[in-house]
């Protein structure tokens, strides 16, 4: 393949992919509106457009046209760069998420940016890095409720980022391989029954990873870093207009991506539930569309969770929060483990 | 093309590793350490070590300079004074550093003779056949570093505590 085609098509499938990602961080804010309303037996936004389908559109306006204040005691160069730290590792972490078909049009992937042998290192590294936008927000916004937020943020981070680290091992280890797409080709055979949540046996992999990853993007009931009673805004008090914003949609761009991690390594990513039950489709549309709408209705069932979680539980106090990640979380996963590993070796 | 990324991120480490040196605020310091350690990242990844090269990120980049960096955060630091140094640092600082890097590049060109070298190249080795090496024909040596990591971390936790008695 030449050059230019490679850069033409690189860009487009970019372009394409970071419009969707965009837009469905957008619409999952009008979702949690929507459904915390319902939860809590009122209608959420219902005015501008049909059911307030526009809302977010308007949301964005919004935020754009309120005036951008620095206060003067920050430190300029680092207040700047952490919302830009948080947005750009919330974005990169897309690249590697394979969600479609493995199918090949002049020799590239089409419903990936880049499979990787190392997609699974990847993220988590993304994920390592993203702790900085966290941190130094607060730091540098001298202000102590930004202060205190942001170092439960990073406590917060580091000490899930083990287990969430370590409950991924066992999926690895069944797929012999760090690879999203080959970690799916490992599930694909019996649907549902082969998908690493059942037949692979990861189950308790799979509730360590959900509780891990709920803390470390920092959603309920791991929302400690900004406690509204105790801490204002937490790590984003001093910070207004696009650069909230910027925090805003890492924030849902993360949970976006955990649910994707959690469909791509414990339900089969894009393979439908049924397997070899039912024959491959003839239809070329068909087999186009239907992985990515397995894929899309996965993804859609954690994001549901997610917000039906917050809507549900009350938040965690710090001391619980950290035993609860350090003395269960951590040991489960290792003995996750040491089981997956013996069943593997002498099964 | 290999070589214009490794001249472009061998300068991003040098100038970040000199940066590191002149900065006087210590979170300026700590954050041109973290640009070194993924320009050293990014290197790895150009010899074809994908694994080492993500460990590095997740491990160095990641982790330990968070630790740092939430250090200067809790004594929040001001800025530095700038000093020249101590004439006996001078005196034996520079000798030192030139015998330690004479040693270091010795060994290392040893080494290179012994196990081979890699160039900058498309070849990659896999997560598989690094840990064949690790866990096959290195796992004497691969375990007795993981105990003797252990036994750091149990050395720490026993300082930690020392304080408190009853604790």
């Amino acid at each position: 393949m030449q050059l230019w085609m490679f850069v033409v098509l690189s860009v487009v499938k970019v372009a394409v992919v970071l419009v969707i990602f965009l837009t469905a961080v957008a619409y999952t804010v009008l979702l949690e509106r929507k459904l915390v309303g319902r939860i809590q037996n009122r209608w959420g936004p219902t005015r501008v457009g049909p059911f307030g389908l526009l809302q977010p559109l308007v949301d964005g306006l919004k935020l754009f046209l309120k005036e951008d204040i620095i206060p003067s005691g920050v430190y300029r160069p680092l207040y700047l760069l952490a919302p830009l730290i948080a947005l750009s590792c919330s974005l990169l972490s897309i690249a590697v998420i394979p969600f479609g078909e493995t199918m090949r049009w002049h020799g590239m992937r089409l419903f990936v940016l880049s499979d990787l042998n190392i997609g699974l290192l990847i993220l988590l590294s993304v994920t390592s890095i993203g702790v900085y936008g966290i941190a130094l927000s607060g730091w540098s916004s001298n202000n102590k409720y930004s202060l205190l937020g942001s170092l439960r943020a990073s406590a917060q981070m580091i000490s899930y980022e083990l287990a969430l680290g370590l409950s991924l091992v066992g999926v690895v280890l069944r797929a012999q391989s760090l690879s999203l797409t080959d970690i799916v080709k490992v599930q694909a055979v019996h649907g549902i029954a082969s998908w690493n949540i059942f037949g692979g046996g990861q189950i308790f992999a799979f509730l360590i990873y959900l509780m891990a990853a709920y803390a470390e993007t920092n959603r309920a009931p791991f929302d400690l870093p900004e406690a509204e009673t105790e801490l204002t805004g937490g790590y984003h008090t001093e910070y207004s207009s696009m650069k909230f914003a910027m925090f805003f949609m890492a924030e849902y761009g993360n949970m976006i991506t955990v649910s994707c991690v959690a469909t791509l390594l414990f339900l089969g990513g894009w393979t439908s539930p049924f397997g070899d039950l039912l024959p491959p489709p003839q239809n070329m549309v068909v087999g186009v569309l239907g992985p990515i709408f397995w894929f899309v209705a996965k993804v859609f069932a954690f994001l549901f969770l997610y917000i039906w979680v917050r809507g549900t539980l009350p938040r965690f106090r710090y001391d619980q929060l950290m035993s609860f990640g350090w003395k269960f979380l951590l040991p489960a996963a290792m003995l996750n483990i040491v089981g997956t590993s013996l069943v593997l070796a002498f099964l | 093309m290999h070589l214009v990324l490794f001249f472009i991120f061998a300068l991003f480490a040098l100038a970040g590793a000199a940066n590191l040196l002149l900065q006087k605020h210590p979170i300026n310091s700590a954050l041109s350490l973290i640009v070194v350690m993924s320009s050293l990242a990014v290197l790895y990844l150009l010899l074809g070590a994908e694994f080492l090269a993500m460990a590095q990120v997740i491990v160095y980049a990641g982790a330990i300079m968070v630790l740092f960096t939430f250090v200067v955060m809790l004594l929040n630091e001001g800025r530095e004074e700038k000093t020249w140094g101590s004439s006996a640092a001078r005196v034996v600082g520079f000798p030192a550093v030139v015998a330690l890097l004479a040693v270091l590049a010795s060994a290392i060109l040893r080494a290179g003779r012994h196990y081979g070298t890699v160039s900058l190249s498309d070849g990659i080795t896999t997560t598989q056949d690094l840990s064949r090496v690790l866990f096959r024909d290195l796992l004497l040596p691969f375990e007795l570093t993981s105990v003797l990591i252990l036994i750091a971390i149990l050395g720490a936790v026993a300082l930690a505590r020392k304080d408190d008695g009853n604790a």
